[in-house]
Order: C-alpha cells, then structure tokens, then sequence
C-alpha cells in the first residue's frame, strides 16, 4: 500500500452561485499537503483561495474534482478539520474563553467534559491567555480573540489546522507578533497548517511551501519550497520580490520555473 | 441629617421604586461643604423617589378636597383597600388566578412560536408559511379574537388560554425568526465545524446566537398577554367566585367598592413594574449584558 498525503486536492474546481451568475472560484487546482506542511495558499483578492479553504472545510462540494483527506473524501464539515476565521466573531461570546475551548471538544465528541477542560487549559496557556480563562470573549482585544481561537483550533488537535487570512485584521505590529507566535507553537507541535493570506511578506515568513494562485478563476501559478529567510537567487532577487512579479505582472506564465 | 434621610425611605417603603445600577456620586473633595441633600440629589433612585412622593401627596390632596370617595379615593384610602383585600385574601386570589393563567398561556405561545420557528429554519416553504402567518396575524389585535373565542371555547380558561396564546406566539415567533436569520455566517460555520447539526445546532449556536432577539420578543410577547388578559378578564369574569385581577376590577366597581379597584389598579401597576424591572432585567443582565451581545 502506497502511504497517500494528508491532503489531496485534486483538479477541484469550485463553483458559487450569486444572484445573477455562476462565479467560478478555482479551476482545475491541483496540490497535496503533507503531515506538518506550513502550506499557504497566496493569491490576490478574487483569486478563490478563501473558496478553496472552505471546500477543504467542507461547506462547499468541488463542482468537479475531488477533495481528499487520509484518502477519504470530503463531504461535510468535521472537527478534523479545525477552522480559524479572520472574523473577531468566531468565538462562541456567551461562552467565557475556556468555556469556547471546552465546548468545542465535548460538542464534537472529542473528549468528555473533565479531560476537555484540562486540555483546554493546556492550550490556553500555550498561547499566553491562562489569566482570561474565564473572561467572556467581548472584553478580549482583537489579538487575544485570535489567540483564542487558535487555542481552540490545536486542543481540537485535527488532522490538518484550517487558518483563512486569521490576522488580517490584526494592526500591523500585533500581526508580526502572531506570526511569531504561531511558528513557535508550531515549533512546539509540528501540527499540520493549511494558510489562506494575500500577504506575500505574511507568505514568505509562515509558510514551509507557498501554493500561488491567479485571480478570476484562481489557477495554480506556482508552487514554492520556503524557509521563511526570504533569499536572493541568482536573478538577484528576493524571493518575495519574485514572488510578487510573478502573481501581478502580465506574461510571465511562460518563465515560470516548477521548483518543487 | 440622617433621621432625615431616613425618614424619607421609610416614608417611600410601600410605592414602587426603580434604582438605576449605573448611578454614580460625582466624585468631590470638600465633603463638607456640600449638604447630604444635595448629595442625595445625584442619584437617580433618591430623585424618582421624591417624584412618587411628590404624586402621593398630591393625590392624596386633591382626593380630599374632592371629599368623593366614589369617584376618587384617597391614596391613604387605596393603600388601607389595598391591605384590606391583601389580608381577606380577595386580591390575592385574584393575582394568583392571573398570574396562573398568564403562565399557562405565555407558555404555550413560547412553545408555539419555537415549533414554527423550527419549520421556518427547515425549510424555505416553512419560512414562508412563518412569514405569511407573522404578518396576517400580527398586526391583529388578539382581543379582537375574543368573541369567536368564546364562541370556539365557551366562558371559560380556553378563551382566555386561545387569545393569550395568540398575543404571545406572533412577536415571538417573528422575532426568534429574525434574530436566527441574523446569526452570523461565520458562527454558523464554526457550529458546523463541531459536527453540530440539527436540534444540536440550534439548541448550541442558533438560539444562544440569537438570544438578545428572542429576549426582545419574549418582552414583547409578555407585555401583549399581560394587556391582552386584563382586558380579556375585564369583558367576563370566569366561572363563579374565581376570576382573576380584570374581573376583580369590574365587580369591586360594580359594588361601588372604588379604593378597591384603586387597589386593584396599584396591584398591576406593581405586578407589571417587578416582571419587567425585576425578572426581565436580572435575565438581560446575565445573559446579554455578560456576554457583551446588544442588539
């Protein structure tokens, strides 16, 4: 038996409905993630990276394709596939932070209440919030709502972290602090992180391969190894800076060199 | 200066006195420059509490220059009926009998409003079954129900259960409808992301999501049923001898008892003052005002 990838996206191409039209989010995307990838999906505004990442979530079936995890495809959404959200809404705000944790875990039949509670704790601590335990989630700033529903994401311990732009909303400065953050937790755990950003600095930094998708249908451009150093090449430029000319110059499709 | 403040709460123990939580003594140094009165006079209780004393008296003046107790009993007079009809148990019976009914059916048009906004949340042709109903029956006055009621149901409970019922469901029901519809797509996504589905995703994410909307519309269904059965009662009193606080009204004015239906009056001023101010409130403050959700 062949050991398959985590994740096997597979020619997927999604398909909304809107009021007049049918919008076409991806076509024909093609990757696999592998167990403790930091893989990011870059693209600009419209390039259906957000579609994608609710596809894997499960809210969305590929109009064709196939999505696949541990080789079983993707029908619905499941507490496998944790998902953190940008919105600042995505805590439970009756619910006090541990609470929000907890109930994650005993609502997906993950753990039952006593051994959820102390997982809970556990990574509550980890992202620095033990003293907030039992704040309700309206007294937190943004960052700390983020922190939190990180926490939330790892004590599900899923098979692959779902992240959709999580700190874009963030103030510049907060932003790099979670960045950081986030690459020690991960340090820590080597968890598996499938990354949705338009941020090619934000890209650059998180990301152990760097998936790069065209806008208006999202079509892969590009995949690329990263160790987060940002280098100069040969060309003598940075990588970002490669990166950049690739998603927003015109014809550079032809040049693109696979590395893999 | 503290026999007289004090003589001024004991003077104000029997009305009715609302206290605002966020009343704040302006912060000052010089303490003894400034009277207590004036210090008392910051507060928001200590002002409306000479308002109602400020009413009593004039009441209680006006009635006696009046000299007519069968058009406009003194207050003094109001609150001996008051405790008259406490002691001999009339006005008691009378509360409870409302009270009883009031429950039964607020209940009833909360469970009612839940099995229609459950269908509604079902399916699109519940949604719009929901809907429909919502705005022909709504702006129906539910007292306007009650001759057919009687006719349907007889001079009894049922009527006042059927018309209660039809006061409560609508603004429930319209509003729990609303406040689910008005849940947040990414809230519903991180329900579904749990496994919930079903009773379980609305019992856990649609009702707690949409509960300062539910709240507003269990405030709205009580303050219909509470107006719609006092004037239910007031048109038949049930079956002999055990009517509640409407027909006690209408037969205290027909024996010319009047510091009676005075009584009566203070009693549901009282009653509606301690379920809206009390009981709704305390729910708001630890529920929605904990959690940071306004609507």
């Amino acid at each position: 038996m062949i050991m398959a990838s985590l994740l096997e996206v597979d020619s997927v191409t999604l398909q909304y409905r809107t009021e007049q039209k049918l919008v076409t989010a991806t076509r024909n995307v093609s990757f696999t993630v592998e167990r403790g990838d930091r893989f990011i999906l870059l693209g600009p505004s419209g390039c259906g990276k957000s579609t994608l990442l609710k596809a894997v979530g499960g809210y969305l079936a590929p109009a064709q394709g196939q999505i696949r995890l541990n080789g079983t495809r993707i029908a619905r959404p499941g507490p496998d596939r944790m998902m953190v959200f940008q919105e600042f809404d995505q805590l439970l705000p009756w619910l006090s932070v541990k609470d929000n944790v907890v109930f994650a875990l005993t609502s997906s039949g993950t753990l039952p209440r006593r051994e959820a509670e102390e997982r809970a704790l556990h990574y509550i601590d980890k992202v620095g919030l033990a003293k907030f335990a039992n704040s309700h989630p309206h007294t937190l700033s943004g960052g700390m709502k983020q922190r939190v529903a990180i926490a939330r994401g790892m004590a599900m311990e899923p098979a692959i972290l779902l992240m959709d732009e999580p700190f874009a909303a963030l103030d510049a400065l907060t932003r790099q602090q979670m960045q950081e953050e986030l690459l020690q937790l991960w340090e820590d755990t080597h968890f598996t992180v499938l990354f949705v950003t338009h941020s090619i600095p934000e890209a650059v930094r998180l990301g152990t391969r760097i998936l790069l998708l065209s806008a208006h249908p999202g079509e892969v451009r590009d995949l690329i190894s990263n160790n987060g150093r940002d280098e100069v090449d040969e060309s003598g430029l940075r990588l970002s800076e490669r990166i950049h000319r690739q998603l927003f110059q015109q014809h550079p499709d032809k040049e693109i060199s696979h590395v893999d | 200066m503290s026999t007289e403040q004090s003589a001024v709460i004991n003077q104000t123990l029997q009305v009715p006195v609302t206290t605002d939580a966020r009343d704040t003594i302006p912060a000052t140094n010089e303490d003894s420059d400034i009277g207590i009165l004036r210090k008392l006079y910051a507060y928001a209780w200590f002002r409306k509490t000479l308002v109602l004393i400020i009413i009593a008296v004039a009441w209680q003046v006006y009635a006696r220059n009046l000299g007519n107790e069968l058009v406009f009993p003194t207050f003094g007079a109001t609150l001996s009926a008051m405790w008259e009809q406490t002691v001999s148990g009339a006005l008691p019976r009378s509360i409870g009998f409302t009270i009883r009914v009031l429950l039964i059916g607020y209940s009833m048009g909360i469970l009612l409003a839940m099995a229609m906004t459950r269908l509604a949340v079902g399916s699109k042709l519940g949604n719009d079954l929901l809907e429909m109903l919502t705005s022909m029956f709504n702006p129906l006055p539910p007292i306007a129900l009650l001759p057919l009621s009687l006719l349907w149901f007889g001079l009894g409970n049922g009527s006042l259960l059927f018309v209660l019922t039809h006061s409560v469901l609508w603004p429930v029901a319209i509003s729990t409808h609303a406040g689910f519809r008005a849940v947040s797509p990414t809230l519903r996504m991180v329900g579904r992301n749990y496994g919930l589905s079903g009773w379980r995703y609305i019992v856990y994410i649609l009702i707690p999501a949409a509960f300062p909307s539910i709240l507003a519309g269990l405030k709205n269904g009580w303050a219909f049923a509470w107006r719609t059965l006092i004037a239910a009662e007031l048109v038949f009193g049930v079956s002999s001898g055990s009517g509640g606080l409407g027909w006690y009204l209408y037969a205290n004015k027909n024996q010319l008892e009047i510091p009676a239906v005075f009584a009566g009056l203070l009693a549901l001023i009282l009653i509606g003052l301690v379920i809206e101010n009390l009981i709704f409130r305390q729910i708001e403050k630890r529920t929605v005002k904990r959690w940071g959700m306004h609507v």
